[in-house]
């Protein structure tokens, strides 16, 4: 079986500008929904309560929370989620109260109007936890970029560096870009969905960047363009391959992993799929306007020699 | 040029025959049992428990399926979780006659069932979080302005004593932020102190300030070496004080241990009465022995206490009996100094009492106090969650030596007991404060377990699947390293036991789904070559080495996101990070060097090798 039977390079390049500009448009567009409507963040970021309640029979949720209010929790946010059966009720943090009886006594409130319930998870988070969890990762994020763009640099060239992290940090603005729009919950599991995005589309701009320092040394006579547009002609097949099999992966965990996997699966999927566009297709004409050139290449062929002579 | 030397098929074999040892505990479940272990560091578990657990169970008619003895405890195994339960019952009674002064905890628990020899070369099934099995997890903070200034209120107790006992004079001493101020007559009188504090107390540094000709200050800070001291002591305490406590939930396997500077995380594996563990865990007793305010004890002084003018250097409480108690802030004694604590009975009037025992500095600082107040009364208050309560407040009859206290007066029983637990078990040395917890029924444990479990099946299916037909034979080996790194994987973490969470789960399946990466690299790579005309045994050649560089850089990347997760991340992040980084590494090894091996071992010895099995390459 063979999907790409290309015979002729793809010229990539020719219509790199209008790549970029819907790379442009679609980065603006998610700064845009990030700036004006916010990241929903979690709990473990906000700090406060979710109870996850699993109920015999299908739950009334305007029942729960008439029930909450009449108890004292008119602020707790309640919600079905997975099934119809399971409630998620959420507590914002409240000055002067221990977390140590809130669960119970909403649980004590809850079954009292309805024997068929059963407390799944309890997670509470105090104010000084959260912000730590959202400096640490701030934190991650920048010593990830700083960790690859080293390593980039050192293996290749830093304008590969550079680009490579560009096209990959927007990757992850989508992402958030996407968590903003659709109000999806931004919580410490998605975090490390897009870090791992970071380092895996990563990846694919490591490819390509090989394939450009190979055919630099290879085709002595082509252009840069040529030489782009050959290394992502031929690493295509593979790039599609490899995402579509970790995609298949990630699919698999969004469609069965439950509502605990959800928003990790999510995120993953839409870094994966933003990730082959980007790194390709971003990345590739960052590095040529970047100045890139065959000298920065080729290995001076003297060294060897003395070796050789030692 | 495509055959391995044989050290190299040995490692492969090797490895991938360790990886099937310390996989299988996974697979033979785990089955109910009882766990019997020490609280007290008197009573040894040896041989001896282990036969009187085999008695008792004999006596009671209860089948087990093995019995273990390990280095802290002993494990009975049994058939299903009514004798368990059983089983449970009947230890706890039997091993601890006195309810009230348990020497052992029995706590459920569950045992691996894996055969014994296995157990024997340490693989055991991996170690499930809390998430995947159930239970609760504190993170506490400890309040460490409180613990200093608890130990500057001691520091100015033992002052004031040791000025007392020279008969150096001072006309005031008071606290103010972390100084202690001492304020003198006489320049001599001042100079005279500071030499004998100086002399004593190491902890302080000492700096005058003259405020007028009657007005001498003298002004001890304590150090910054103390005060490190003094919070670390204080997280320390505190862990030790948990943990007296968690033993009486008889949990089996707890975990408490130091997170920072300043906090303790708490799990209670299978814990289902979260109520009960947090309700243990938050009390924050303390006790104090404060003296009562005699001078201020009249009915008028009483009344505009109540209305809320409590003269200065006092504290307004209730008796037991409901009478008001105008008692001073200076605190003569803390639960710090209390060795030991049982309930008893009076000897004379036979009330139930609490028999305290105070160490050596303590016994001397209670000596003192009752000589010098006979005849006045003393409160001992239960501090808890910043509120006093009086527990009794009685007449100093005569000087009380040698560190032996009673503590009697209108308890009950039961009372006596829980006061004796909770002075026995410590006090924490500074209040805590549940910054964070996360509580998992048994049954969402489970679930998220099969749920993980079957993501991980499908998406490793499909990929089995497309590869095997679009690379053929080589997508078939692609497969077999893809699930040798799941098998080295899984095994790598039972071997080290790292905890294995939801988020560790959704590692596996992702780290199993980036890592077919190389093997896509090295099948296109060996294409690639076979378009363009190498040979068969040079393209497999061509193709192996030319990829690794880009696996190696590829790989390289993503495991930086990993550490930078590892480094930076807490909890569920952690448990990712944990689980991403080791299974990029067995990766690297399963997609480069057992693939190849696999390649070698069918290919190489071949020497006219027309064609490889990795579809179609002759379109161009």
């Amino acid at each position: 079986m063979e999907f790409f039977k290309i015979r002729k390079d793809i010229p990539f390049m020719r219509h790199a500008l209008v790549f970029n500009v819907i790379s442009m448009i679609t980065f603006l567009l998610a700064v845009f929904f990030l700036a004006t409507r916010g990241l929903h963040y979690s709990i473990e970021f906000t700090g406060g309560t979710v109870i996850e309640l699993a109920y015999d029979h299908s739950a009334e949720i305007q029942d729960i929370r008439n029930a909450l209010e009449k108890g004292g929790y008119a602020d707790a946010s309640v919600q079905n989620f997975g099934s119809s059966r399971d409630v998620l009720v959420r507590l914002p943090l409240k000055v002067g109260q221990s977390s140590a009886d809130l669960s119970k006594k909403v649980m004590d409130t809850l079954s009292a109007e309805d024997k068929g319930v059963q407390l799944r998870r309890v997670e509470f988070v105090g104010p000084q936890v959260g912000r730590e969890l959202a400096d640490n990762g701030a934190l991650a994020l920048v010593v990830v970029c700083l960790g690859i763009m080293a390593y980039l640099a050192l293996r290749f060239e830093w304008r590969f560096a550079v680009a490579a992290i560009v096209a990959n940090l927007h990757d992850v603005v989508i992402i958030l870009g996407c968590f903003a729009l659709f109000r999806w919950e931004f919580s410490l599991p998605v975090l490390a969905a897009v870090l791992a995005v970071l380092g895996y589309s990563v990846n694919e701009s490591v490819v390509i960047a090989d394939r450009v320092r190979e055919n630099f040394r290879k085709m002595r006579r082509a252009s840069v363009t040529q030489i782009i547009d050959n290394a992502i002609t031929s690493t295509i097949s593979r790039t599609i391959i490899t995402h579509g099999c970790t995609q298949a992966m990630v699919l698999s965990m969004l469609l069965f992993g439950g509502a605990a996997l959800h928003y990790f699966a999510l995120a993953l999927t839409i870094g994966i799929m933003f990730g082959i566009y980007s790194s390709v297709l971003v990345m590739a004409p960052i590095v040529k306007w970047l100045g890139v050139s065959r000298q920065q290449f080729i290995l001076p062929p003297k060294k060897n020699k003395q070796e050789a002579v030692v | 040029m495509n055959r391995y030397p044989i050290w190299i098929y040995a490692i492969v074999a090797c490895a991938i025959a360790l990886g099937f040892t310390y996989t299988l505990p996974n697979f033979f479940g785990e089955s109910p049992a009882v766990q019997v272990s020490s609280i007290k560091a008197t009573v040894k578990v040896d041989s001896d428990l282990l036969a009187r657990v085999e008695a008792a169970l004999k006596a009671a008619n209860i089948v087990n399926q093995g019995t273990f003895l390990d280095s802290n405890s002993v494990k009975v195994r049994f058939a299903d979780t009514d004798t368990q339960l059983k089983a449970k019952d009947v230890l706890s009674r039997s091993l601890n006659p006195v309810r009230d002064d348990p020497s052992y905890v029995v706590a459920l628990n569950l045992l691996s069932s894996s055969p014994n020899w296995l157990t024997d070369i340490h693989a055991l099934p991996m170690y499930l979080g809390l998430d995947l099995r159930g239970g609760v997890h504190f993170t506490l903070q400890v309040d460490m302005n409180a613990a200093l200034t608890k130990r500057l209120e001691n520091l100015t107790g033992d002052i004031r004593v040791e000025l007392r006992e020279k008969d150096l004079r001072y006309s005031g001493i008071s606290r103010q932020g972390n100084a202690i101020l001492l304020s003198f007559r006489d320049a001599d009188t001042r100079a005279k102190s500071r030499k004998v504090l100086e002399d004593n107390q190491p902890d302080l540094i000492f700096t005058e300030q003259d405020l007028g000709p009657n007005e001498l200050r003298l002004i001890a800070t304590i150090k910054p070496e103390a005060i490190k001291r003094t919070q670390e002591f204080a997280l320390k305490q505190n862990i030790t004080t948990l943990q007296n406590r968690i033993n009486e939930l008889g949990v089996s396997e707890p975990v408490i241990q130091q997170e920072g500077a300043d906090r303790v995380v708490v799990e209670l594996p299978g814990v289902q009465d979260t109520a009960k563990a947090k309700e243990i865990l938050g009390r924050t007793a303390t006790l104090e022995i404060r003296m009562v305010d005699e001078a201020n004890s009249n009915p008028t002084a009483l009344l505009a206490a109540q209305q809320g003018q409590v003269p200065f250097g006092d504290e307004l409480y209730t008796e037991p009996g409901g009478s008001p108690l105008l008692v001073k802030k200076q605190v003569v004694l803390t639960g710090d100094r209390i060795t030991d604590a049982q309930p008893g009975f009076d000897g004379q009037t036979h009330e139930p009492a609490v028999n305290v025992t105070l160490d050596a500095p303590g016994a001397r600082i209670f000596k003192d106090v009752t000589r010098e107040n006979v005849g006045k009364r003393m409160a001992i208050l239960l501090i808890e969650r910043g509120k006093g309560e009086v527990v009794t407040a009685p007449v100093i009859r005569t000087e009380i030596g040698g560190g032996r206290v009673q503590i009697s007066g209108r308890m009950t029983a039961s009372e006596a007991t829980d006061t004796a637990l909770l002075l026995r078990a410590g006090s924490l040395a500074a209040p805590m404060e549940i910054i964070e917890e996360r509580t998992v029924g048994p049954s969402l444990g489970a679930d998220n377990i099969r749920k993980g479990f079957h993501s991980t099946l499908w998406g490793f299916t499909a990929i089995v699947v497309f590869m095997s037909m679009y690379y053929m034979l080589f997508g078939l080996i692609s497969a077999l390293a893809l699930s040798s790194n799941l098998l080295l994987l899984v095994a790598l973490l039972s071997l080290l036991q790292a905890t294995l969470t939801l988020p560790g789960i959704a590692a596996i399946a992702l780290t199993l789904g980036m890592s077919i990466d190389s093997n896509v690299l090295i099948n296109e790579r060996i294409r690639e070559e076979l378009r363009n005309g190498t040979s068969p045994q040079a393209a497999i050649h061509a193709g192996y080495e030319r990829a690794f560089g880009t696996i190696l850089d590829s790989n390289v990347t993503t495991l930086i996101a990993g550490l930078a997760l590892l480094i930076f991340g807490s909890g569920p992040i952690r448990g990712f990070a944990v689980v991403f980084c080791l299974g990029i590494v067995t990766s690297i090894f399963s997609s480069v060097v057992i693939s190849r091996a696999a390649v070698n071992l069918i290919y190489g010895s071949r020497r006219r090798l027309e064609k490889l099995a990795i579809g179609n390459t002759s379109w161009k």
